[in-house]
């Protein structure tokens, strides 16, 4: 996606073009896909964890630790209010020392997780924070020890808000890989901008449009279609 | 009813304290609480709303910290257990509640399995124990259905059969019945009764119907404003409530049946089988030759036996009225007036 590639692009007849084209999109495509998912996944690899401690140590949970709850309340928060497109910048350094360079997808996904982490964070401790007090009360009656009742009863009586609230991740953080195209990010984000905004190409911009819309939408139907046909309260 | 007997009591509570600290300084919910189930008992703690009987019953399995007083269940000190003790302790001692609390995405099956996996029982031996437990309440043909498909009754058998899959030597039953409707209600506290009968085990019943006592309990505490009124059996404190409270109680259906009709001394006098013979009302009309008027009479069954309850009015009369009271208690029929105001 160099300037080379672009003038050699415009040297090149209509239908030659046209297959560039497409070859420039489908990696736009796969690369956004990669950055989404992959994010998504390592968001909650630190997310879960995340939103069981702040569920656990509330003062409502089951080993209520101000301390930490506090602690956690506050990184969360100061996290969540740095603005995505800063943070891509500020961590550049960080970004580089894991894995190696500061442009591209691979890249991007280091800013994206730490972005979304404390975000997913949230939406899991929402989602456990839903679950019936009393069918946790219920579990302690039986003898179930704390992580019993996290793994056999927290998680999976809150598994289609869980769902939901990855549908809802996987939309954020497709938008924020889009905006991560301005530092030469990867994906469709950076065909947008480097085509469409800084060379005036309407029709790429358009298609990559198109494109995002059509990806937020499938992953969103997704998503939503999974989380109701894993639900047992309503038949 | 029988007799205390020998055999150590299964749960020995001795001057409970429970206290909660709220904006408007502390609340006792529980204020020196002491009593005794022996083996094989249906003990009933009934209160009106407010009374702490919840916050009791979870004294028992320690799902609250009492601030004072002690705990034995199954010859265990509650309070001196480690936390791993406990856990183990509780697999002893089942409990079901008023909103059932079943794992709403697991099927009927799984909800009974559970217990059994907290407690590390292999998988083939504890799938046969659910399903065994899932006939003994009635509901084989819905193992794989989900909760959400069923009645609060069939919700109710499903809660039940999965506090019994680890065997518990004890049930507590946290108004159980309360969410349910008349018949329902009836159908439970027949299994529940049937538990008792056949596999020994001792039912502790929280509720605030004098209704479910009658029907299951052998023993009874009234509690109200965190302290234990009045203790007994089931049979001398609905015949004979000695405090105010266990009239409130007691009396409820009855004062509420002539609220409407209330004029002069009205008095409830209850009847049992060796009485119901003896045309006692009959004998002291000729005897004193005054008409008596009957308000509310109602055949109740009491721990098993049939109770005959009456609520009568009294002549104007102080020294008809102090006759008709004197032949009451020298026939054993236990009046108690049903006083003015008595219901809020």
């Amino acid at each position: 996606m160099n300037d080379g590639f672009y003038q050699l692009l415009l040297t090149l007849n209509v239908g030659d073009r046209a297959a560039r084209l497409a070859q420039l999109l489908l990696d736009g495509t796969l690369e956004t896909l990669y950055m989404t998912l992959v994010s998504t996944l390592f968001a909650y690899v630190l997310g879960i964890p995340l939103g069981i401690a702040l569920t656990v140590t509330d003062k409502q949970g089951l080993r209520p630790s101000p301390f930490v709850y506090r602690g956690l309340d506050v990184t969360c928060n100061l996290l969540r209010s740095v603005p995505f497109i800063i943070l891509l910048v500020v961590i550049i350094p960080f970004t580089r020392f894991l894995v190696g360079k500061s442009y591209g997808s691979t890249a991007t996904i280091v800013p994206l997780v730490l972005s979304a982490a404390p975000f997913v964070g949230r939406m899991v401790e929402s989602s456990l924070k839903e679950v019936d007090r009393g069918v946790v009360e219920a579990a302690e009656s039986m003898g179930a020890s704390l992580w019993q009742i996290i793994f056999k009863v927290l998680l999976p009586e809150a598994r289609t808000s869980l769902i939901i609230g990855v549908t809802i991740a996987v939309g954020t953080i497709l938008g924020y890989s889009a905006m991560a195209g301005a530092v030469g990010g990867g994906g469709l984000g950076d065909l947008a901008i480097q085509y469409g905004y800084h060379r005036y190409d309407t029709l790429i911009m358009m298609v990559t449009l198109v494109l995002l819309v059509l990806i937020a939408q499938l992953l969103q139907t997704t998503g939503m279609k999974m989380a109701l046909s894993l639900d047992r309260r309503k038949h | 009813m029988s007799q205390p007997t020998s055999s150590q009591p299964i749960i020995q509570v001795e001057h409970l304290v429970k206290e909660y600290s709220g904006a408007s300084g502390v609340f006792r919910a529980l204020d020196d609480v002491s009593f005794q189930v022996r083996p094989g008992a249906v003990f009933g703690v009934i209160g009106l709303s407010g009374a702490g009987k919840s916050t009791l019953v979870r004294c028992l399995n320690l799902l609250e910290k009492p601030d004072g007083g002690r705990v034995q269940v199954n010859g265990q000190e509650l309070m001196a257990l480690s936390s791993r003790e406990l856990r183990h302790a509780r697999r002893e001692i089942g409990m079901i509640f008023q909103g059932f609390h079943l794992l709403m995405q697991r099927t009927v099956l799984g909800n009974v399995l559970f217990p059994l996996e907290v407690a590390g029982v292999s998988r083939s031996a504890a799938r046969r124990r659910a399903e065994e437990m899932l006939s003994v309440v009635g509901l084989s043909d819905k193992a794989s259905a989900f909760p959400a498909q069923l009645s609060g009754g069939q919700r109710q058998r499903v809660a039940i059969a999965r506090a019994l899959a680890t065997e518990p030597k004890i049930l507590l039953s946290d108004e159980a019945t309360s969410a349910l409707d008349p018949q329902t209600t009836a159908s439970i506290l027949h299994l529940l009764k049937d538990l008792n009968t056949r596999f020994g085990i001792t039912i502790v019943v929280i509720t605030h119907e004098m209704d479910v006592i009658r029907e299951i309990c052998t023993e009874v505490a009234v509690l109200d404003g965190g302290k234990v009124m009045e203790q007994g059996s089931v049979d001398q404190v609905f015949r004979a409530p000695k405090t105010a409270a266990a009239r409130r109680l007691v009396l409820a259906e009855a004062a509420h049946s002539v609220e409407e009709i209330r004029t002069g001394k009205m008095v409830r006098i209850t009847f049992t089988g060796l009485t119901a013979f003896e045309p006692m009302l009959g004998n002291i009309m000729l005897e004193c030759r005054t008409p008596l008027n009957i308000l509310y009479a109602a055949t109740r069954t009491v721990n098993g036996k049939a109770v005959g309850e009456m609520v009568v009015q009294l002549p104007d009369s102080q020294v008809l009225s102090e006759k008709f009271m004197d032949y009451f208690v020298r026939k054993g029929l236990n009046p108690q007036e049903v006083e003015e105001g008595f219901h809020e």
